[in-house]
């Protein structure tokens, strides 16, 4: 793994490998002292071309816990707004010899075209581009399955993956790369998935995705689910209109207080929602259902912070630049003691 | 050289690297040294109060987890799972950029914690020091032992920082081209249907 663009063509060893260091990094957490030195002296630059909350904070706490220097960039009050292009933004980054680029931006396929053109020599991440991928949300979402998952059946979580679960993505599929990027992780570690969304908001070619679709929210609950994420309703990407009211959208397909009730009384107890935020209460989702012990919204953004720091651990240790296209050596190996 | 690795001298150098292991701890030496280890640490600590093992992973883990069954041996009011944790030290290792990436192992410590304790590191062989070194700053991160004392199950020299061993099963002179391998049944037990400490010759 050179750099981490997609999950789409992230392999079920390295998904499970992210999660599974992801779990040992957030023991860090808890601990007094909520540092570990494996990237020290690296730099990592995040490079925000869009605005976001959650993901900078959590990509900046996540290389501060691992020792590693943090140059933040945004691109409101940088050269970009002089004009700038990416080619001689990233190569001033170069420059300044970044050993990983975290890079999210408003155009689908530029953290690819980063790490695909040459320009730079750093592991790029993307953390988020346009409508395409968000791939470390996506694995956030999967650890914070997985540990519910495993909970629930009593198993261990460590190497375990989502086989049997069935998760219902609901909203805003159209703009979401959210939901792009955990449709394409879920079926890698086996849940079963199920969009459900207006016919409006959902894309072209939603056919040949690995899930199935549903424009009934309350018949795909009756139907059992064991994790139900729902989508922003992205406005700010919305230039047509694509259902007629709000009022008429939550009433849909929003998880209000009666769909909330509708768990329990479908005798679903054990059934989660999330949400990758930023959450429009009243929206997608009721004041009621965002703070319920179901929710794992708060769950998500922590381990947002592990699975990041698993993903800058596991990127930018082990190989140092003259061997790139190094995977991981399987940890079964009985070899542990040769190099020490 | 042993015999065998002798005789094999002549194919070796023109046909694939035939390994050549010998076998310098039987399980039954394995398990006496590690008594003898378990009484020295009594002696030294003056009994069990305040002391706790941590096995280095992965094999120094379940040495730790023996230690600490024979310990709690000598005396009734000791649960042996309160006195052994694991200690992963791979976040602290220095060679972290030069090797392909290592999956970190869990920490887990005793409940009462680490501080003021007298902290007996456990692994299966000390070579370099340096995971040795590696753990030192891992435990300063967790708390603030009163000592830090080290058990190994065999020293093969070549120690590249100034490092040494408390308490050693067995003193093993090695060449550096040489490979030490501990097979533990807890971890290796498709491998090794019994524990051995093996020496396997350098290609």
């Amino acid at each position: 793994m050179r750099h981490l663009l997609d999950t789409e063509s992230l392999s079920l060893e390295n998904a499970i490998q992210i999660l599974d260091t992801a779990q040992e990094m957030s023991a860090v957490g808890e601990r007094e002292i909520k540092k570990l030195p494996a990237l020290r002296g690296r730099t990592v630059v995040n490079l925000f071309f869009e605005d976001s909350t959650r993901t900078r904070i959590s990509f900046e706490a996540a290389a501060k816990r691992l020792s590693a220097d943090v140059i933040n960039f945004s691109a409101k009050g940088s050269s970009v707004s002089k004009g700038e292009s990416l080619k001689d933004t990233a190569q001033t980054l170069e420059a300044m010899s970044a050993d990983a680029v975290v890079i999210r931006h408003w155009a689908s396929g530029a953290p690819a075209q980063l790490a695909n053109s040459g320009w730079i020599d750093a592991a790029v991440i993307n953390a988020g581009d346009g409508t395409h991928a968000h791939p470390t949300q996506a694995l956030l979402d999967a650890f914070t399955m997985r540990a519910h998952w495993s909970k629930i059946q009593g198993t261990a979580s460590v190497g375990a993956d989502l086989a049997g679960m069935r998760v219902l993505i609901v909203g805003d599929v159209l703009h979401s790369r959210v939901a792009r990027s955990n449709v394409w992780l879920l079926r890698t570690l086996g849940a079963h998935v199920t969009l459900v969304a207006p016919p409006t908001l959902l894309p072209v070619g939603v056919e040949h995705w690995p899930c199935e679709v549903s424009y009934d929210l309350d018949a795909a609950l009756e139907t059992g689910v064991d994790a139900v994420m729902m989508l922003r309703v992205q406005a700010e990407r919305m230039n047509a209109s694509f259902f007629p009211s709000t009022r008429e959208y939550a009433r849909r397909w929003g998880f209000d207080d009666a769909r909330l009730a509708k768990l329990d009384a479908l005798n679903l107890k054990d059934t989660i929602i999330m949400h990758p935020g930023p959450m429009n209460r009243g929206l997608e989702i009721s004041s009621a259902a965002a703070d319920s012990p179901r929710s794992t919204v708060l769950a998500q953004v922590r381990n947002g912070v592990s699975v990041r720091m698993a993903a800058l651990y596991l990127l930018l240790s082990g190989e140092m630049r003259e061997t790139p296209a190094q995977l991981a050596v399987p940890s079964t190996l009985p070899s542990v003691k040769d190099p020490s | 050289m042993t015999t065998s690795s002798a005789a094999s001298q002549g194919s070796q150098q023109n046909s694939a690297p035939v390994t050549v292991s010998r076998v310098v701890l039987s399980a039954a030496d394995i398990e006496r040294a590690l008594t003898r280890i378990a009484y020295e640490i009594l002696e030294a600590n003056k009994g069990l109060s305040d002391l706790l093992l941590l096995g280095i992973p992965r094999r120094g883990f379940p040495l730790a987890q023996r230690l600490a069954v024979k310990l709690a041996a000598t005396d009734p009011t000791v649960d042996p799972a309160t006195i052994v944790g694991q200690l992963d030290v791979t976040m602290f290792r220095d060679d972290l950029a030069q090797q392909p990436t290592r999956a970190p192992q869990r920490t887990q410590l005793p409940v009462s914690g680490i501080d003021g304790k007298t902290i007996v590191l456990v692994d299966d062989v000390l070579y370099s020091g340096r995971t040795i070194r590696a753990a030192l700053d891992a435990l300063v991160d967790l708390g603030r032992p009163r000592a830090v004392r080290l058990a190994v199950l065999v020293d093969r020299g070549h120690r590249e920082l100034p490092i040494r061993a408390d308490h050693v099963g067995k003193n093993l002179p090695t060449s550096s081209s040489e490979k030490v391998r501990v097979h533990l049944v807890e971890i290796d037990g498709g491998i090794a249907a019994n524990d051995e400490v093996v020496i396997e010759a350098g290609a």
